[in-house]
């Protein structure tokens, strides 16, 4: 016998998940709560926030005082993995710079995403009709909802009914108080017309009802290191954990799965993978697969999982899996504001999402480009830290203190040393703000991932590689960002903090993949020669295969995907409960 | 469950009386090795026993640093020195962790060392308060620096950097700054007096 094995397991599971983020873990947690039994395949540890957050811990509890260098986010972040994973590559065609955000633990990227949970709106399901760009979804606001009340009231989302036409309302918890410096942005932004709202975010500022798990927020600010009394929505904390709690869920960790098998019929048979304990390889087999392993990794499983009969992949007959890759646009600025040096100190941690946002505002017939972006608004007494999403506003004290006079009026070269300087750095502190520009991207089929045959990862499976290129559309709306931010910041009064934008870096845009809003790989529609999935998350060419991540998205909106990945993942389970009720699966 | 059960499940009883235990670091000082794991991925509570056993800077180059950080960052009515909060020792740390910083952090140390070698007869560390002023003077202002002092001026930048980050996210730089968070609260907004103090009650 060699030293590697083929576990093959002979019993046949109702449904095997794979991946355990906001679309495996609600998939699981409705199956299992109804009464399926469900094995869930998860390529990373186990991950209790309960146990395993690093919430309330101080910068002089980390050895690089919060700094990046295992974890891009910062030392306490939650997010087991990064933009780079030893072992784990991924190649880029040409001049493509995607940058792939990959969380390998359970519940994913949800322990530790800053938790603004927007809903689409109805014109953002009808993107082709209500703004002559992208494609129509297979399904309409009012089709979804339904779910997106029930995931309202099931994870808990607070915010303010607003009655707007494409920010729909929803069943809100209070929204938090804004901070001072945010209560600046908001100033300025509605006196140039911009509508500033609360924030939307899944966070318990107020008690769940009817659910004495989970705990309310005591307002650290620290959703992004996951949290101890789950107050916030993570995958692990709401749906998993108890989803295995009903007994009906098993969950496997460090199973990277390798492809999902087929018969020479075409269905699903089960799934294969490496454990990353023994480094064994293992088979599982299932009536139903439910593909959830994030949007990218969803397309790498399908076109690996290769048979004669499927010298495409899996699902994909269209020929589109990969293809449509779109995430955000995302782009802002910092600003310091001096009518806030030695302002008084409290404590303004708040929530770790967001108090104040406005969604998008203009009028596209007055604009050069279809669709738009909404601003996330932040600013305030935050804690010092190294590294992490804003660091620490400390680092560009010695470029700022030469452009604001001292206390007795006098100007100074900027830098420094000495008493003088550790006085400016006191002042400075708490003075920042700023906010995010985050907006739409129209899928195109020229943006895709494939799989990139001449690279394997540690494990033996081959790699994706990215092709991907912003379009004019995108540029433009990065030159209104642009355009947006200096104005905002004009009227706030203050030293702005931002590169210089132009044409050269299409307005500041970031690279692709950076707003970790990933989407479409797997797109759902109701022509099976042009879509992958039909309007259930169920493949048109495998009928007991379903996907339920951002995979499925036909077209992004300017709202954060999350909330709309929810309510599809929940549609689809109940769907699967159906079809197996009708024995159609 | 309410707010008062939610910190209960995290060990802390009450807001009030709590803050003291629940913010205590785990580690006593900086320079001790962190036993708490909670959380960390096996690679990362590796990497972080590794390099705390390696050394990066010689006896001489850490006592450089020690002058410099305290000239940066000296002690004065409100909280001590750079070195009191233990400084040196994140420097030492953090070239470690990010090893960019090494290579500017060595020659960079050398180039001051040899700048008052010739200027005036002694090393940096040797030189008088007077003298060590003056070439930090040299090098501390980059739009007044002269071209010859430039190497100078991008070594100040990055250990000006390493020294504010190291004091201002120790205990006590925190507490300097005036930071009040990091604890259970209920958060209300910013008090109505602040709110009045910068135009903002009606925004």
């Amino acid at each position: 016998m060699g030293d590697i094995q083929l576990k093959k397991s002979a019993e046949i599971h109702e449904v095997v998940v794979i991946g355990s983020g906001a679309g495996g873990g609600m998939t699981a947690y409705v199956l299992a709560n109804a009464g399926l039994k469900v094995l869930m395949l998860e390529a990373g540890p186990f991950f209790d926030p309960k146990k395993d957050s690093m919430q309330l811990k101080w910068p002089y509890e980390s050895l690089r005082r919060g700094g990046n260098a295992t974890r891009p986010m910062g030392d306490f972040d939650a997010a087991y993995g990064g933009w780079e994973i030893e072992g784990e590559p991924y190649t880029q065609n040409g001049n493509t710079k995607f940058d792939w955000f990959r969380a390998k633990m359970l519940g994913g990227r949800t322990n530790h995403w800053s938790r603004i949970s927007l809903r689409m709106g109805p014109k953002d399901f009808k993107c082709k009709d209500a703004y002559g760009v992208g494609d129509n979804w297979p399904v309409t606001y009012d089709e979804i909802k339904p779910y997106y009340d029930k995931v309202d009231r099931l994870i808990g989302v607070y915010g303010s009914n607003e009655g707007l036409e494409n920010d729909p309302d929803g069943i809100f918890l209070p929204p938090p108080a804004p901070r001072l410096n945010e209560l600046f942005v908001k100033k300025a932004a509605k006196s140039m017309g911009i509508n500033v709202i609360a924030g939307r975010g899944s966070v318990l500022t107020a008690a769940l009802p009817g659910n004495k798990d989970r705990g309310q927020c005591f307002y650290c600010g620290q959703c992004n290191r996951s949290c101890k009394v789950y107050g916030d929505f993570s995958a692990s904390s709401c749906l998993v954990i108890p989803a295995m709690k009903t007994g009906n869920l098993t969950v496997i960790t460090n199973a990277v799965v390798r492809e999902i098998k087929t018969d020479n019929k075409g269905l699903a048979t089960g799934v294969s993978y490496i454990s990353k304990d023994d480094m064994q390889e293992y088979e599982v087999k299932a009536k139903t697969v439910v593909l959830a392993a994030g949007t990218c990794e969803s397309a790498r499983i399908l076109l690996n999982s290769k048979t004669a009969h499927l010298a495409n992949g899996l699902s994909n007959s269209s020929n589109v899996v990969g293809k449509y890759l779109h995430d955000s646009t995302q782009a802002g600025g910092l600003i310091i504001l001096p009518q806030l040096m030695n302002r008084p100190k409290y404590n303004e941690d708040g929530v770790g999402s967001l108090h104040l946002y406005a969604p998008w505002w203009a009028d596209n017939q007055k604009l050069d480009f279809p669709r738009g972006y909404h601003l996330e608004i932040f600013g305030g007494l935050m804690m010092p830290g190294y590294g992490g999403y804003l660091g620490f506003e400390g680092s560009v004290v010695p470029l700022i203190n030469g452009y604001i006079p001292d206390a007795a009026g006098r100007m100074k070269p900027g830098g420094g040393f000495g008493k003088s300087l550790k006085d400016d750095y006191r002042k400075f502190y708490g003075t920042f703000a700023g906010f995010g520009c985050h907006g739409v991207d129209t899928a195109k089929e020229t943006n895709y991932c494939e799989i990139d045959n001449s690279v394997v990862d540690k494990y033996g499976i081959p790699v994706l590689r990215f092709n991907y290129q912003w379009g004019r559309d995108e540029i433009k709306q990065a030159k209104h960002m642009n355009e947006t931010t200096q104005a905002v910041f004009k009227e706030m009064g203050g030293i702005p903090l931002m590169a210089p934008a132009g044409e050269a870096n299409n307005w500041g845009l970031s690279n692709p993949g950076k707003g970790i809003h990933e989407v479409g790989t797997v797109r759902m529609g109701d022509d099976s020669k042009k879509s992958a999935v039909n309007k259930y998350g169920q493949s048109h060419d495998c009928s007991n295969l379903f996907v339920t991540d951002g995979s499925v998205f036909t077209q992004q909106s300017e709202k954060n995907p999350t909330w709309t990945i929810l309510a599809l993942s929940m549609r689809t389970a109940e769907y699967i409960l159906d079809q197996k009720k009708k024995q159609n699966i | 469950m309410n707010r008062r059960d939610s910190l209960k499940a995290i060990g802390i009883a009450t807001v009030t009386t709590a803050l003291i235990d629940a913010c205590k670091p785990v580690a006593k000082s900086n320079t001790e090795i962190t036993t708490d794991i909670t959380g960390r991925q096996p690679f990362e509570a590796e990497r972080d026993k590794k390099l705390q056993e390696e050394t990066f800077f010689d006896a001489h180059e850490m006592a450089t640093i020690t002058v410099l950080v305290d000239i940066i960052i000296p002690k004065d009515g409100r909280s001590g020195s750079a070195t009191d909060a233990k400084v040196p020792e994140f420097i030492e740390f953090i070239v470690k962790d990010e090893p960019a910083h090494k290579l500017p952090m060595r020659g960079g140390l050398k180039w001051l060392d040899v700048k008052c070698l010739n200027q005036y007869g002694i090393e940096f560390k040797g030189c008088t308060p007077v003298q060590q002023t003056e070439i930090i003077t040299a090098i501390a202002y980059p739009s007044l620096a002269v071209p010859e002092m430039q190497p100078g001026v991008a070594f100040f930048n990055k250990i000006r950097d390493l020294t504010a980050i190291g004091f201002f996210t120790s205990k006590m730089g925190i507490d300097d700054l005036g930071y009040k968070g990091n604890t259970p609260n209920q958060w209300k907004g910013v008090p109505p007096e602040i709110l009045k103090q910068y135009g903002l009650e009606n925004v």
